[in-house]
């Protein structure tokens, strides 16, 4: 089967402005977005520049926006797409580097910004921590983040301000803050307590609906901006 | 055209931020080294982060497990060739590393009284497999690049390593790398360096691993004219998505699944009597391999069943919540419902760049150590996993031997010197480069990287002979010749992927002749090599590791004996 791509192309140290090119290829049966980009890239326009790693969703390298949504290229069926032309353009918000590929500096800043590491100040057991599986429920969703960016940067509060921690950091925060192991909780609590922080949040679920893991990241902020109110700590 | 040049310095550096590399950089930041990380990709997009079933340690949790037991099932599954005396440090330090990973933070599964959960993995003789669901790499990947934020490592992340600095004097002082991003050559000085660049299931058609695993750390090792040991052992995990080797989790084997042929029949009560579904994979891959070929696929066709239904929804849902989303996703199939399709795909390196126990590369892969050089993870060979790695020890290689090595390097850089980089180094990769953004050729790097796919899965599979080799080690030659004539098409400096795939495509040729080679020289069947026209092992030759250098006339062989302590080779049954 013949489908068509209108792929977004940028070189900002070459070219003026953006434009975007078509291309039409012959597809099979299961091909995924990612197979579509491999295969252009391949046989049809060697210059075209994507990121992709694992090819199975778990890597977090291939988030792109495909037909207006956040998605990973690799996780996104063609079939799933009707039968239109197939647009394809890089993440919003972020500087270009070349076509799909952005700079993910700025959003790996903000993540560094809520202390996303395990903090623990008492002494620790010659073996494991306890953790009972309800405890670790909390959790294990929000562990399951690949960093793929997807949700930052469908984010109109991102997009206004960048200085926004955004979703996906908030997230991390949460997975530290609720596991019953760690010990830092106050003083990241206090970190993303901030007009840049929780309370740019206003629940419009972009980041929700974007996410390839299906993580209900505006729930697990809510839960956050609970504990903040509440201020449990 | 102008290439830009950049010069940095620091006590370490760490090629690779996969487990091994990340666990390095930690151990030396920790020991308050001056450390430096490159990697082709940010850290989490490693190929680490696929690893799905768990990692292996002898805690207990499940059974009455011993490192003992550990570590003759180790030496067992790696049909005798794993040196004995790595193997019973690695079983030891392995538990220190699983409660040492629980410290910095992981999400561990765990046992209702908030313990470790431990599950069941082809091999072991003992629920040893600790876990996270079934995506126990991510969570352990990510834990580590956590802590290297938090110990404030310094990351060039997507800086492709194009040059191994060996100087004359037989000393590493650094590699040369180019700027993905950007472009421009980078000029890393170090006192040690450590290749921690992961494996090479790239170089097959159908693989489960990710676009990266390239094999670059071992090409770069074989153009300084260093060795590696032990190539020719390929293992192919007996289950790969069909058509896509996308992997499927020895743990859905862990957890109770069978693998199920055309006639509906669990066939590997002919394999394996006793250990049926759970024997190692070298096993069950050349089972699988032999009901297809015999005509016992699904409906005939070059595929088997693997069939979870009766573990029920709830198990699937919770143990092995990843598997299921990609058999839906890929191929439309829910486990809960369905069977899998199935077929072997092309999973991990069992040799590599020969090292000691503490990580240091041996330049004639016996007993000489190269100063300033080091190499762990799946990109070394120490040897761990012999001639078949049993499931979950790679991880456990991974991060224990990234602990070791990187205390051994920040021990090493407290009395050496940085010794400098001599400008022929600079220069041949800048000439590298060039050749392609400026050179005119002729074939694409995915049209020779097709027709070697085609070479290796078709000739250097899982049933391997004599004349098969023999002209894939002649094809794999042909195609090298090729690389000068390697076309990039894009002549831009930033993020060039075409560039990016030449480069890759170079080094995918420059080792696959080893492993050719490796297998044609090795006349009998060991663990995941296996000759039909010599089908059993053979210990009073073949009990000895492979040492394989490039040479323009071809590969040259030399050997080392196997360390043996405990546990005399006998007959391996299932
Ligand atoms: C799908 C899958 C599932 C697996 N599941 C398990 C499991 O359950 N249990 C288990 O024990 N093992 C498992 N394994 C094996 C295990 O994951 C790997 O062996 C292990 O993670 C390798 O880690 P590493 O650090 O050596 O290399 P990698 O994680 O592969 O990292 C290599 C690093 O080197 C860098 N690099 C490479 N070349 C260059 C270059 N030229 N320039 C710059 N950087 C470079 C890369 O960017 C990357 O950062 C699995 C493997 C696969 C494929
Ligand atoms: S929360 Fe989801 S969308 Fe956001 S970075 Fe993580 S995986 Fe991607
Ligand atoms: S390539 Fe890894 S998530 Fe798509």
């Amino acid at each position: 089967m013949k489908r068509k791509f209108r792929i977004f192309r940028y070189q900002p140290d070459k070219d003026k402005k953006p434009y975007y090119k078509e291309y039409e290829i012959e597809i099979e049966d299961g091909w995924t977005v990612l197979d579509a980009l491999n295969h252009i890239h391949w046989y049809v326009d060697g210059t075209l520049a994507y990121r992709r790693a694992c090819r199975s969703e778990i890597c977090g390298s291939c988030a792109m926006r495909i037909n207006g949504k956040n998605r990973l290229a690799c996780k996104t069926q063609i079939k799933t797409l009707g039968s239109g032309t197939i647009k394809i353009e890089p993440l919003p918000g972020l500087p270009i580097i070349k076509d799909m590929v952005v700079d993910m500096d700025p959003f790996f800043r903000n993540l560094e910004k809520v202390k996303p590491y395990f903090i623990k100040y008492s002494p620790l057991p010659e073996e494991e921590q306890l953790q009972t599986p309800e405890e670790r429920d909390l959790i294990n969703e929000a562990a399951m983040c690949i960093l793929c960016g997807a949700c930052t940067t469908s984010c109109p509060s991102f997009w206004a301000n960048p200085d926004y921690l955004g979703p996906a950091a908030l997230l991390k925060a949460y997975r530290f803050i609720f596991d019953s192991r760690d010990e830092g909780g106050k003083e990241r609590l206090e970190i993303i307590n901030d007009r840049n922080g929780l309370w740019r949040c206003h629940a419009i679920f972009n980041c929700t609906e974007a996410c390839p893991k299906n993580i209900n990241i505006t729930h697990y902020i809510k839960k956050l901006q609970n504990l903040a109110v509440n201020n449990q700590f | 055209m102008q290439i830009e040049k950049y010069y940095h310095k620091s006590d370490a550096l760490v090629v690779g931020t996969g487990l091994a590399g990340l666990r390095a950089a930690l151990a030396l930041a920790d020991a308050g080294i001056d450390t430096i990380t490159i990697s082709k990709v940010y850290p989490t997009r490693s190929h680490s982060v696929s690893a799905q079933g768990g990692i292996a340690a002898a805690i207990g949790h499940a059974s009455d497990d011993s490192t003992e037991l550990h570590m003759w099932d180790t030496v067992k599954g790696s049909d005798y060739l794993g040196d004995q005396d790595a193997i019973e440090m690695f079983v030891n330090e392995a538990i220190k590393t699983v409660y040492e990973m629980e410290h910095m933070g992981v999400v561990f599964s765990r046992m209702p009284d908030g313990r470790i959960a431990q599950r069941r993995f082809g091999g072991h003789s003992r629920p040893r497999a600790v876990y996270a669901a079934d995506y126990t790499g991510h969570v352990l990947l990510h834990t580590l690049f956590e802590q290297c934020i938090k110990k404030k490592v310094r990351f060039f992340n997507e800086f492709f390593v194009l040059k191994l600095i060996l100087r004359e004097d037989g000393v590493v002082s650094g590699v040369v790398a180019w700027d993905i991003r950007n472009g421009g050559l980078h000029i890393f000085n170090a006192k040690a360096t450590l290749f921690a660049t992961g494996g090479f299931g790239r170089a097959f058609k159908i693989t489960s691993n990710s676009f990266t695993n390239t094999g670059d750390g071992l090409s770069l090792v074989l153009r300084e004219g260093l060795p590696i040991e032990d190539l020719e052992f390929v293992q192919f995990h007996p289950t790969g998505l069909y058509r896509l080797g996308i992997l499927v989790s020895e743990a859905a084997r862990g957890e109770g699944g069978y693998l199920i042929n055309g006639k509906g029949e669990r066939f590997m009560k002919r394999y394996a009597p006793e250990k049926m579904e759970l024997a190692p994979r070298d096993v069950v891959a050349r089972a699988e391999q032999t009901e297809i070929n015999e005509g016992r696929g699904i409906d005939g066709k070059d595929y088997i069943y693997l069939d979870l239904r009766h573990l029920g929804a709830e198990k699937i849902k919770e143990r092995l919540p990843q598997i299921r989303e990609l058999a839906m996703n890929f191929l439309g199939v829910d486990p809960i419902k369905e069977p899998i399709p199935i077929q072997p795909t092309a999973h991990y390196q069992m040799g590599g760049i020969p090292t000691t126990k503490r990580g240091e590369v041996l330049g004639d892969g016996k007993s000489q150590v190269v100063p300033g050089f080091y190499a762990a993870g799946e990109a070394a060979c120490v040897s761990i996993h012999g001639a078949n790695r049993l499931g979950t020890n790679s991880q456990q290689e991974a991060i224990t031997m990234g602990r070791i090595t990187g205390l051994a390097m920040a021990e090493f850089v407290k009395k050496a010197d940085l010794m400098p980089v001599p400008d022929k180094a600079v220069e041949e990769a800048e000439a590298h480069v060039r050749r392609y953004l400026e050179g005119k050729g002729s074939v694409r790097p995915f049209e020779l990287r097709e027709r070697l796919h085609e070479i290796m899965t078709n000739k250097v599979g899982i049933f391997r002979n004599e004349r098969d080799l023999t002209e894939a080690v002649r094809q794999v030659r042909e195609l090298e010749a090729e690389i000068p004539n390697i076309h990039v098409e894009d002549k831009g400096v930033r993020f060039n992927l075409d560039l990016q795939e030449a480069l890759e495509t170079e080094n995918l040729l420059v080792f696959s002749e080893v492993i050719a080679a490796g297998a044609l020289n090795r006349r009998e069947s060991r663990g995941a090599h296996y000759r039909v026209d010599y089908p059993k092992r053979d210990d009073e030759n073949w009990l000895k590791h492979t040492l394989a250098w490039k040479t323009p006339e071809g590969v040259k062989f030399d050997y080392k004996p196997v360390v043996i302590t405990k546990y005399q080779p006998q007959e391996r049954k299932y």
